[in-house]
């Protein structure tokens, strides 16, 4: 008898606990507004600059957090490797974009720069994808039975191994990608303050997901693959390939991932070897931010991430005079990361996975 | 798998064995092909080209290569040696001449376009390496050599098993002290065995005479314990006769641990001391990880408070608030680390499976940039650090105990109090609840067990392990930075319980040594030290899921229907416990 009202008692606590939490974050973050805006030491045009930077960042980790997003909804495991897989097609547009820009291509108009430029990302899906399915074939496909973590490291050691295979191969310097000149041009567009290539990146980004979204609802491998997600065996009765379903996530997964790292690299010039650890982080987040395993939930949880992660830092914590908030963006997106997963697990679009799952 | 040339099943027309199986003969040569080149380019050929295994006869590069030749060559050769030895030793020839065909490729495809623009390594000196023979040159020499060594192995192969074992033995010894050559003779050169030291190592790598000994007695001992066989005699023994042969054993081992770091010199015991600490990190998430299947990915966090907590108490730097030894600090680290825990646990009570990976990762990612922002600048000093922490004892630098030795002795000490903790604390009532709601909390919770106070405790018992393991660390560096704050030291610690197998405190020991110990001493190859990481983590998982020395309730979670369903489960604590207990 005792014991059950421990128990209540500790019950409570936790739910007070937990609403003091909330609270205590609500408040920091509506005080911190009010205070930054009175303060008036930002023009609304900053404001509008870290929108446009936080568009330009959030459609990369959108299209990242699709390959997180549709592993995670088929295979239940997180591809720990995509990152790397990202940063290996961000290396492979680089060098073809520099054969193309030895061509003189990049000096010849607008239209001929973005042929090349759709060549490179071509070149980059094709590296990404190679990849890719190497990884699931060798870390992953054995391991599918195993118990949940054992594929979680699995795929850590295939990361370390993308990593410093590539620091092997092309050394820990950085490489500048090479960009058209007009791309660095201010884009006419009212209010936000976006350079051509943000609005390069925006636009590609939008279309290529919109593509896959309706490659994923319409097709019948699109098809395939949401049955095999929903219930592996079931869709294995139906006549479908479990595998081939599972082997075309890692394969549209990393052809996205592979043009979100031309994209990257065209918006922030540097590529390296170990550039895609925190975005693959990210684009996590950003997957689970929008509801795992849901398409649009991850164009949706990549374009708040970057846009709170860009305002964020700012708006809540410069008006208490805190130092430096720029240091703080990771901090702010990984507190929302762990305020959606504490407050609401399904996302923000919500689905099914984490019902029946997690 | 025995070697006997031909048996009656393997005559004509007895299936695959029969056939020359040429798909999986090609299949295997393009994987070597590719690894081959994947050799070159990567750099551990051209890097290591000049890093001698055997003083004047064989440098690491080129035996990277001949090993893949070799490795190749072996598995194909392992489905033809049942129908004949010739056949073998052919199909091992052209396993080996296709890889090396794949080099060649290379040569001839290098000089034709310049891949040094986008691969670095592929330079005009890994073509000349690659072209190189001894007796030969030009671009036929990897066929060539690639063929001898597929022959060789193939040959070695249809040996039989008595000659084959040690003899394969004796080649993975040389690899073995060919690698460790420098560094066993560093510390041997102040003892009376500097002698032997130098004549059997070159500074880095064996010599031609240490290369013979070496491959002698290993081949010597090998074959001497396979004819005895020990362990089945030992095994055969009555339990109390066993006792009279296990006991001095464990002693000697015991005596072993204890004398290592001091007998190794100061580098070894540096690198003891960082397994010893990784131990304790081990131990402190195999409680939350391991028995109550948490996975925490910020760990990192506890060690953080753990280490700042020691240096904010007892730093006689800036920074420092209270100058406390450091014995009066560590008690307080470990209890900021359990509230810590407890502070962590609340909210992400509810969270399940990968998504608490996730959020713990994220809890960790926040400390450590909290840590080295200007923001907590002031009170924890910034990528700047806190300096000047003292030393566990105080004593003068020339004492034995001064240094890493110490660190090593004290964190060892505190992994004996903290392994007794954890193996009394499983099967205890709070052990089996753990185990409960790793395998399912709905049915824990219907069962009974509380879940809010019983991952509350795992989080601070963990948190308290981590916690006192960050104190010892910052006692053994003596300082603290920002930078020390990783996230690879959460995967780490995850790395090493999953690894040695969840939930199994040997298996932290074994775990530690193999993905901490061994890296260390892998220093000379810093640059490709994670990817050999990153290779082994993969490996260990695709060939062993349940870790490296695992608890038997795992095995038996993963091999559920076949070999241990006869198991009855009352004995399945108790006779884990007992195996344990024998450990030494």
């Amino acid at each position: 008898m005792n014991a059950r009202k421990l128990d209540r008692v500790t019950d409570v606590a936790i739910d007070v606990f937990m609403w003091s939490f909330k609270a205590v974050i609500i408040a920091v973050v509506v005080v911190g507004s009010v205070l930054t805006l009175l303060s008036g030491t930002y023009t609304p045009a900053d404001w509008l600059e870290l929108v446009g930077a936080g568009l330009t960042q959030g459609s990369i980790y959108a299209m990242i957090a699709l390959g997180y997003t549709m592993v995670y909804g088929i295979l239940r495991m997180i591809n720990f490797a995509h990152g790397e897989i990202f940063m290996a097609g961000s290396f492979g547009g680089y060098f073809a974009l520099v054969a193309l820009a030895s061509t003189g291509m990049l000096s010849q108009g607008v239209a001929v720069s973005l042929f090349a430029i759709g060549l490179a990302i071509l070149a980059a899906m094709a590296v990404s994808v190679l990849l890719a399915v190497g990884v699931e074939r060798i870390a992953y496909r054995p391991l599918r039975d195993a118990p949940r973590l054992v594929p979680l490291i699995s795929a850590i050691g295939a990361s370390l191994f993308l990593q410093y295979s590539f620091r092997g191969f092309f050394g820990s310097g950085l490489y500048a990608y090479p960009t058209p000149d007009f791309l660095k041009q201010d884009a006419p567009i009212p209010l936000l303050s976006m350079r051509w290539v943000d609005v390069l990146v925006v636009v590609a980004s939008l279309a290529m997901m919109t593509v896959l979204y309706l490659f994923v609802m319409r097709s019948k491998l699109g098809t395939s693959i949401r049955a095999v997600s929903e219930d592996q065996g079931t869709a294995a009765l139906m006549g479908i390939d479990a595998n081939r379903a599972i082997v075309m996530t890692f394969v549209i997964g990393a052809a996205m991932a592979g043009a979100a790292g031309v994209l990257y690299g065209l918006a922030f010039i540097q590529v390296t070897y170990f550039m895609g650890v925190i975005p693959g982080i990210k684009a996590f987040t950003a997957a689970v931010l929008g509801g795992i395993g849901n398409v649009p939930g991850a164009l949706l949880g990549g374009l708040f991430l970057g846009l709170i992660e860009a305002i964020g830092p700012t708006l809540f914590l410069s008006g208490f005079g805190v130092p430096a908030t720029n240091q703080l963006k990771d901090a702010v997106a990984f507190t929302m990361l762990v305020l959606v997963l504490v407050f609401r697990p399904s996302g923000i679009l919500g689905e099914r996975v984490t019902r029946s799952r997690a | 798998m025995t070697a006997v040339a031909i048996q009656p099943t393997d005559m004509p027309g007895a299936g695959a064995a029969d056939t020359w199986n040429l798909r999986r003969v090609l299949q295997i040569s393009v994987i070597a092909g590719v690894v081959a080149i994947y050799l070159c380019l990567v750099g551990i050929v051209p890097v290591f080209a000049e890093r001698p295994l055997i003083v004047d006869v064989l440098e690491l590069g080129q035996a990277a290569l001949l090993i893949t030749f070799g490795a190749a060559s072996y598995l194909a050769g392992m489905d033809q040696v049942k129908a004949s030895w010739l056949r073998a030793v052919v199909v091992g020839a052209i396993v080996g001449a296709i890889t090396g065909a794949f080099l060649t490729g290379l040569v001839l495809l290098g000089e034709a376009i310049d891949l040094r623009s986008v691969f670095l390594n592929a330079s005009p000196t890994l073509y000349a390496l690659l072209t190189d023979g001894i007796v030969l040159t030009g671009p036929i020499v990897p066929i060539v050599a690639g063929a001898i060594t597929g022959a060789l192995a193939a040959v070695i192969l249809g040996l039989p098993s008595a000659i084959r074992v040690p003899l394969v033995i004796g080649l993975s010894s040389l690899l073995f002290f060919g690698l460790f050559a420098g560094l066993l003779r560093t510390p041997m050169l102040v003892t009376p065995l500097r002698d032997v030291a130098r004549f059997m190592f070159g500074s880095e790598g064996l010599t031609a005479a240490g290369a013979a000994i070496v491959f002698v007695v290993s081949v010597g001992t090998t074959a001497i314990v396979r004819r005895t066989k020990p362990r089945q005699r030992v095994n055969a023994l009555p339990p109390r006769q066993r006792r009279l042969v296990v006991g001095p054993l464990g002693l000697l081992v015991l005596a072993l641990v204890l004398l290592f770091p001091l007998a190794m010199g100061p580098f070894f015991a540096q690198v003891i001391a960082l397994v010893a600490i990784f131990v304790l990190l081990g131990m402190g998430l195999n409680i939350t990880l391991g028995l109550a299947g948490l996975l925490d990915l910020g760990f990192v966090a506890f060690f953080a408070v753990g280490a700042y907590t020691v240096a904010l108490l007892t730093s006689t730097a800036e920074y420092g608030l209270a100058n406390w030894g450091f014995w009066e600090a560590v008690p307080f680290a470990v209890l900021f680390a359990m509230l810590f825990g407890l502070i962590l646990g609340l909210p992400i009570l509810r969270i399940r499976g990968d998504y608490l990976a996730i959020a713990t990762l994220g809890f960790g990612e926040i400390i450590r940039i909290l840590a080295g922002s200007d923001l907590m600048k002031p009170i924890l000093g910034g990528p700047r650090g806190i300096l000047n922490i003292p030393k566990p004892l105080d004593v003068p630098p020339t004492h034995w105990l001064s240094g890493p030795v110490q660190i090593y002795y004290i964190a060892l000490a505190f992994a004996a109090v903290v392994a007794f903790i954890a193996w009394r604390l499983r099967s205890s009532r709070l052990g089996r609840s753990w185990m409960a709601i790793r395998e399912d909390e709905d049915v824990a919770e219907g069962m009974g067990v509380n879940l809010v106070q019983t991952k509350l405790l795992a989080y601070m018992l963990g948190g308290a392990f981590a916690g006192l393991a960050g104190a010892i660390s910052a006692g053994l560096v003596g300082s603290i930075f920002a930078s020390s704050i990783q996230l690879q030291l959460s995967i780490n610690v995850a790395a090493i319980v999953i690894v040695g197998g969840m939930g199994s405190i040997p298996g932290v020991v074994v775990g530690a040594l193999i993905l901490v110990g061994l890296p260390e001493l892998f220093r000379e190859f810093s640059d490709y030290r994670l990817l050999f990481y990153g290779i082994a983590l993969m490996v260990i998982m695709i060939l062993r899921p349940e870790g490296l020395l695992p608890s038997r309730v795992t095995r038996r979670e993963l091999h559920t229907s076949r070999e241990l369903a006869d198991v009855p489960d009352s004995e399945l604590v108790t006779d884990e416990e007992r195996r344990e207990a024998s450990l030494p």
